[in-house]
C-alpha cells in the first residue's frame, strides 16, 4: 500500500500594501511561484498593513491595533509568506517584541512569527526548489534589501534562484561599502528626509550603474520603487523589476516598475 | 560645545552640498571599513572577542556602583585625587578649580569626547586658561573654531588643502612662502608648535578609554603619542571620563582592547596603549606630581536598567559611524553637536532631551548595519525606533502624525480599506501613465525622484474577482 499522500501546505499570501495598492503583478507572480511549487495558495480579503511605517515612527498603539489584524488572519495557515523582506521581517523579528507585555497575545503573535517567510527564501529553504523553469534576456544585478538581508538571512537564495533563469546575467554591485548598502528608502524617512534618501539613493546608483547591468532586481518593492523613481529621474534607461515577476513568467505581460504598458 | 541639534535639516542640506565634504565622506566610508574587515579578517576569534567583551561590560553594567567604588579605592590608594561630578557644569567646576589651584597658564589636552561633551575648552578660556588640543585633528579643528566631526576623526570633514591654507592663517611664525602641499609638511609643523605647548604646559587634560576597578589605573589608546606627552609633562594630570568607563580587571581591559581598534581603524592595535595609575611615584623618572580622575554621570546613570541601558555598552569605536549611510551623506557636523552617526543618535538625546534631538533619531533608514558591525552588540536601531516611541507619546511627529493616524485607522477596516484605495488607485492609475513626475503631498520624494503609478486594481481585490 502507499503512504497516503501529503496534502499540499496551506499558504497565506500576504501580498503586502505596496504590491497590494501598486503593483498587483508581484502577488500573483508570488501566487504562480507558491502554486508551481505544490502549495495550496490563499489569500485573506482582510489583509491591509503590517503596520510597520506606524511601528517605526513610534506609534506602537496602532502597530499593535494593526498587527491584530494580521494574526487574525494569518493564524491558521501552515506558513504565512510575503514577498517582501520588510513586512515578513516586521511580522517575524517585531511582532513578538510589540506584544511582549501581553500574555495571549505574545504567543500568538510568536507563533506567527514562527512560520512567516519572505518569499525567495520560502521558496529555496522550506519548499527546496530553486528552479522555476523561468526565461529571461537580460544582464541584471540585484539589491539585497536591508530588512531581507540583515533581519531575514536573504542573500544565497536570490542568487539560487537567478542561476537558474535562462539568459539572466548577474552582474553583482562590487565594493564593501555598496555590495550590502541601503537604497535610502526607510519608508516615510524617504519623504521626511527626501535630501538625506536622495543622497543615499544616488550612491546606490552609482554602484548600480558601475555593474554595467541594464535590469534591476531585488525582492522587496519599497526599495524598488525608490531606486526606479530616482534611476527614472536621472534619465537613466536600467529598468526596474521585483525578482518574484522574472521567475514567474509575468515580465512578459507588464512593464518595468514605472514604465508605461 | 554651542548645539546646533535643532537645525539639524538645515546642516544636513548643508553638508550635502559640500564638495569638500563629500569627497571626504566617500574616503572615510571606504578606508574605515574596509581596514576593519581586513583587520578582523585576520583574527578568526573577533566575533568570540567581541560576545566576551559584551559580557564584560554587561557584568559590570550590572554591577557598576561596585566596580566604581573599587575603582576609586584602588586608585586613591595610588594617590590619584578622585571627583564626582553628577553633570556637565560640575564637571567643569571641579577642572577649573584644579587647573586654578595649579596657578594653571596653559593646559594641553589629549582627544576626549567627554571634555567636548562638559565643553571644558570654553569653560577654560572664559576663566584665562587656555586649552590647547595637541590631537592633530583636534589641534585643527580648535585653529578653525569648528567642533569634531567624528568621534574618532575629529578633522575627517576636511581637505589637506584647508588644512594647510588654517596652518598659513594661524602659523604666522614661519615664512610665508613655505611648501605645505604633503601632509607630512603639515605633520613636522605641527609637531613643531605643539612641542613648545607640551613643555610649556602646567595642566594636561585627558580623557580614558578605560578605568581599571582592579588596579585604579587609566588607559588611553592614541595614535600620535600626543596623549603621553599631555599626561606625563605638566605637573599635573587631570582624567575625565563617564561612568561607564570602568572595567573590572587589566585581563578585561585586553579583551576591550583586542576589539577596539579592530573595530575603529582596523589596527590590531593603536600605535599607543597608556596605562597611568596615580601621580608619579618618588622613583620614576618623571611623570605628575598630581593626578586627579573626574567621573562624569551626566544622565547615563538614568539610562541604566532602562530601555536605553545597552548603550552604556559603547566603547566609542565609531565602527557604526563609519558604516552608516546616513553619516554618510551629511557628514558629522549635520548632528549638530559632539556625537554623530547612529551612536550620537542614540545617546544624544539622553543627554540633551529630545525636544532638542528628536530629529537624530528619526533620520535613520533603521537599516541595521550599525548593528551588524558594532563589537558590543548594541541594539542601535531597536533603540532608534523606542526614541521614536517616545517621540510620538509626546504628540510629535506633527505633520506626519495625522497622515499615519489616518491610515492606521482606515487599515485596520478592511472593507473601507478596500474602497478607499481601490478608488485612489483607480484616479492615480489614469494619470499617472507609468509615473508621477509631481504628485500633491508627495513633493517630498517628487522632488528628486519619479514615483511609480499604480497597475490599476489590488492584488487582493482581482484575486477575489478570480483573476490568477
Amino acid at each position: 500500500m502507499n503512504a497516503p499522500e501529503k496534502p499540499p501546505l496551506k499558504i497565506g499570501l500576504f501580498a503586502t500594501c505596496l504590491v497590494d495598492l501598486l503593483r498587483p503583478s508581484v502577488g500573483f507572480a508570488a501566487a504562480r511561484l507558491l502554486t508551481q511549487a505544490g502549495c495550496d495558495v490563499h489569500v485573506p480579503t482582510a489583509q491591509t498593513c503590517c503596520g510597520q511605517p506606524a511601528y517605526n515612527s513610534g506609534d506602537a498603539k496602532d502597530a499593535r491595533a494593526l498587527a491584530i489584524n494580521v494574526i487574525a488572519a494569518f493564524e491558521n495557515f501552515d506558513y504565512v509568506v510575503a514577498p517582501s523582506g520588510s513586512c515578513a521581517g516586521m511580522i517575524r523579528e517585531h511582532y513578538p517584541a510589540l506584544f511582549k507585555d501581553d500574555g495571549p497575545l505574545k504567543a500568538r503573535a510568536e507563533s506567527l512569527a514562527a512560520k512567516t517567510h519572505e518569499l525567495l527564501s520560502f521558496l529555496v529553504d522550506v519548499i527546496g526548489m530553486d528552479n522555476f523553469d523561468a526565461r529571461f534576456d537580460a544582464r541584471a544585478t540585484y539589491h539585497d534589501s536591508c530588512a531581507a538581508l540583515r533581519e531575514m538571512g536573504v542573500h544565497g537564495q536570490a542568487r539560487a534562484l537567478m542561476q537558474n533563469v535562462q539568459g539572466l546575467a548577474l552582474h553583482e554591485i562590487t565594493g564593501e561599502q555598496e555590495k550590502d548598502s541601503c537604497c535610502g528608502f526607510g519608508g516615510l524617512f524617504s519623504v521626511k528626509y527626501a535630501d538625506i534618501s536622495t543622497r543615499i539613493v544616488d550612491a546606490k546608483i552609482e554602484a548600480i550603474e558601475k555593474t554595467g547591468a541594464d535590469v534591476l532586481l531585488g525582492g522587496d518593492l519599497g526599495c524598488l520603487i525608490n531606486i526606479a523613481g530616482r534611476l527614472q529621474r536621472r534619465g537613466s534607461k536600467i529598468s526596474t523589476r521585483h525578482l518574484a515577476e522574472v521567475l514567474a513568467g509575468t515580465h512578459l505581460e507588464t512593464p518595468p516598475i514605472g514604465e508605461k504598458g | 560645545m554651542r548645539s546646533t541639534i535643532a537645525d539639524f535639516t538645515a546642516n544636513a542640506r548643508k553638508g550635502i552640498a559640500d564638495k569638500n565634504l563629500q569627497a571626504a565622506l566617500s574616503r572615510l566610508s571606504e578606508g574605515f571599513p574596509m581596514k576593519r574587515l581586513e583587520a578582523i579578517s585576520r583574527l578568526p576569534e573577533f566575533k568570540q572577542l567581541c560576545d566576551e567583551a559584551k559580557q564584560i561590560k554587561d557584568h559590570t553594567l550590572a554591577n557598576l556602583a561596585d566596580y566604581l567604588e573599587a575603582y576609586e579605592e584602588k586608585a586613591t590608594a595610588a594617590g590619584a585625587h578622585v571627583h564626582w561630578a553628577s553633570d556637565g557644569a560640575d564637571a567643569r567646576d571641579i577642572i577649573l578649580k584644579i587647573c586654578q589651584d595649579a596657578g594653571a597658564k596653559t593646559v594641553t589636552k589629549g582627544k576626549s569626547m567627554i571634555s567636548e561633551e562638559v565643553a571644558i575648552n570654553e569653560h577654560l578660556s572664559a576663566n584665562g586658561i587656555e586649552p590647547i588640543e595637541t590631537d592633530l585633528g583636534e589641534y585643527i579643528i580648535q585653529l578653525r573654531d569648528e567642533p569634531p566631526s567624528h568621534i574618532i576623526a575629529p578633522a575627517i570633514h576636511l581637505s589637506k588643502e584647508q588644512v594647510a591654507e588654517t596652518f598659513r592663517t594661524e602659523h604666522t611664525e614661519f615664512s610665508a612662502d613655505r611648501i605645505l602641499t604633503e601632509p607630512r609638511a603639515m605633520l613636522d609643523e605641527a609637531r613643531t608648535v605643539l612641542r613648545r605647548r607640551f613643555v610649556a604646559a602646567d595642566v594636561g587634560i585627558t580623557g580614558a578609554n578605560m578605568l581599571i576597578a582592579e588596579t585604579g589605573s587609566s588607559v588611553i589608546v592614541t595614535n600620535e603619542g600626543n596623549g603621553d606627552l599631555t599626561q606625563t609633562l605638566p605637573n599635573t594630570h587631570i582624567v575625565i571620563a563617564s561612568i561607564e568607563k570602568v572595567v573590572p580587571t587589566l585581563e578585561a581591559a585586553a579583551t576591550i582592547l583586542r576589539v577596539l581598534a579592530r573595530s575603529a581603524t582596523g589596527q590590531d592595535i593603536t600605535v599607543y596603549t597608556t596605562f597611568s595609575t596615580g601621580p608619579a611615584r618618588p622613583d620614576d623618572p618623571d611623570g605628575p606630581q598630581n593626578y586627579h580622575v573626574v567621573i562624569l554621570d551626566n544622565g547615563r546613570s538614568k539610562m541604566l536598567g532602562g530601555e536605553f541601558h545597552d548603550m552604556l555598552r559603547c566603547i566609542k569605536c565609531a565602527a557604526c559611524v563609519n558604516h552608516c549611510p546616513v553619516y554618510k551623506a551629511i557628514g558629522g557636523h549635520a548632528y549638530g553637536w559632539v556625537y554623530s552617526g547612529p551612536m550620537g543618535a542614540v545617546l544624544v538625546p539622553g543627554l540633551r532631551g529630545l525636544a532638542e534631538a528628536h530629529d537624530l533619531p528619526a533620520a535613520s533608514t533603521l537599516c541595521g548595519k550599525c548593528q551588524d558591525v558594532c563589537p558590543m552588540g548594541i541594539p542601535l536601531p531597536r533603540m532608534l525606533r523606542d526614541w521614536r516611541t517616545r517621540d510620538f507619546d509626546r504628540g510629535r511627529p506633527t505633520a506626519a502624525r495625522f497622515g499615519l493616524k489616518t491610515w492606521a485607522w482606515l487599515a485596520r477596516h478592511p472593507r473601507l480599506y478596500r474602497l478607499v484605495t481601490t478608488i485612489g488607485t483607480g484616479v492615480l492609475m489614469i494619470f499617472g501613465g507609468g509615473r508621477f513626475r509631481w504628485l500633491p503631498l508627495a513633493g517630498g520624494w517628487t522632488k528628486t525622484r519619479d514615483l511609480a503609478a499604480p497597475e490599476g486594481g489590488s492584488f487582493v481585490g482581482l484575486w477575489k474577482r478570480g483573476e490568477r
